[in-house]
């Protein structure tokens, strides 16, 4: 993207982000609260997060590689099990894969 | 809270500088956008090639549940007019998980209001000191921040996962994520998973009741 699109996809998400906000604080409350709609997104947060983990992962362009970024992730599933705090789940996890690369692999 | 936030700002802004962003352009973000997830999710398309539509339509999706924060917390503070638009501005899962968590109305509204600006500040100021740090690292790959990022977004879903029917709709982003990468425009296959999670919210029999989510930061 070039920086102009850049400039624009910015604003634009974040004059998205500050009306779905302001809507939620100027309908009425039992529109949003039934069951359905609070499962639902709650489904759709963990299927966004997922995939964009998969992207991060596995995806270089349209093909689908594994590589240091492979065995960095597993790294931060077991910190993450370890209860290990955001960050450092996320520096064990770049750690992991520029130590693989220094090796000469991925 | 206050450390964590610090810390999470510090990644973003650093793995902003990496996708492509400007340090201005991080900096707008955490002021305009303010929310942790929807940022890294746009930063997360960009990285990975994907059109501006791609990305304003992740981060609007993952930024959905601020609107049902919105609903939880307006009738708890009652404001009118600017401080209304102020707060909407601050309802995140931080300031709504405090409000909630108290028992008097004064106290909703010094939770709210202090949790809000106090991440609002420490936010702000983390990812400007990430974007300025992620700007002098040079190579990312050789510091292993594109494998930050995946991991990022795992801890982020990570207390998300406590659901079976959570772990299913994971399940089945994973699968729809890997067969439209090859095939789909970069962005495409993650808003696929979306339209999975929105079908699987639809179909799924009734649950216990849950209030808001976890903390993302």
């Amino acid at each position: 993207m070039t920086t102009t699109m850049l400039w624009i996809t910015v604003l634009l998400a974040s004059l998205a982000s500050f009306g779905l906000k302001l809507a939620g604080h100027l309908i009425p409350e039992h529109w949003l609260a039934t069951q359905r709609v609070q499962r639902t997104s709650t489904l759709v947060t963990v299927a966004l997060l997922v995939s964009l983990v998969v992207v991060q992962t596995f995806a270089d362009g349209a093909l689908v590689v594994v590589d240091a970024r492979v065995p960095a992730l597993a790294v931060a599933a077991v910190a993450l099990a370890l209860r290990a705090p955001f960050i450092v789940v996320v520096v064990l996890a770049a750690a992991a894969a520029a130590g693989l690369r220094a090796l000469g692999w991925g | 809270m206050a450390v964590a936030t610090g810390l999470y700002g510090i990644s973003f802004g650093a793995l902003a500088v990496v996708a492509g962003l400007t340090v201005a352009q991080t900096a707008v973000l955490s002021l305009l956008l303010f929310t942790g997830g929807s940022q890294f999710a746009l930063i997360g398309v960009v990285a990975a090639g994907g059109s501006p539509v791609a990305a304003v339509a992740t981060s609007t999706l993952l930024g959905a549940r601020n609107m049902l924060y919105g609903a939880v917390v307006s009738p708890l503070l009652s404001l009118r007019g600017w401080r209304r638009a102020a707060a909407a501005h601050l309802t995140i899962d931080e300031s709504t998980a405090v409000a909630v968590g108290q028992r008097t109305p004064a106290a909703v509204r010094a939770g709210f209001w202090t949790a809000g600006v106090g991440v609002f500040v420490l936010w702000n100021a983390f990812t400007l000191a990430g974007a300025l740090a992620g700007d002098a690292l040079g190579d990312p790959r050789a510091w292993g921040l594109d494998a930050a990022a995946g991991a990022a977004f795992l801890a982020l879903v990570w207390p998300r996962l406590a659901e079976r029917r959570a772990q299913v709709v994971a399940g089945l982003a994973v699968v729809v994520t890997l067969a439209l990468v090859p095939v789909a425009p970069a962005g495409v296959p993650v808003l696929a998973a979306a339209a999975v999670a929105v079908v699987a919210g639809a179909v799924a029999p009734a649950a216990p009741r849950r209030t808001t989510s976890e903390d993302d930061r």
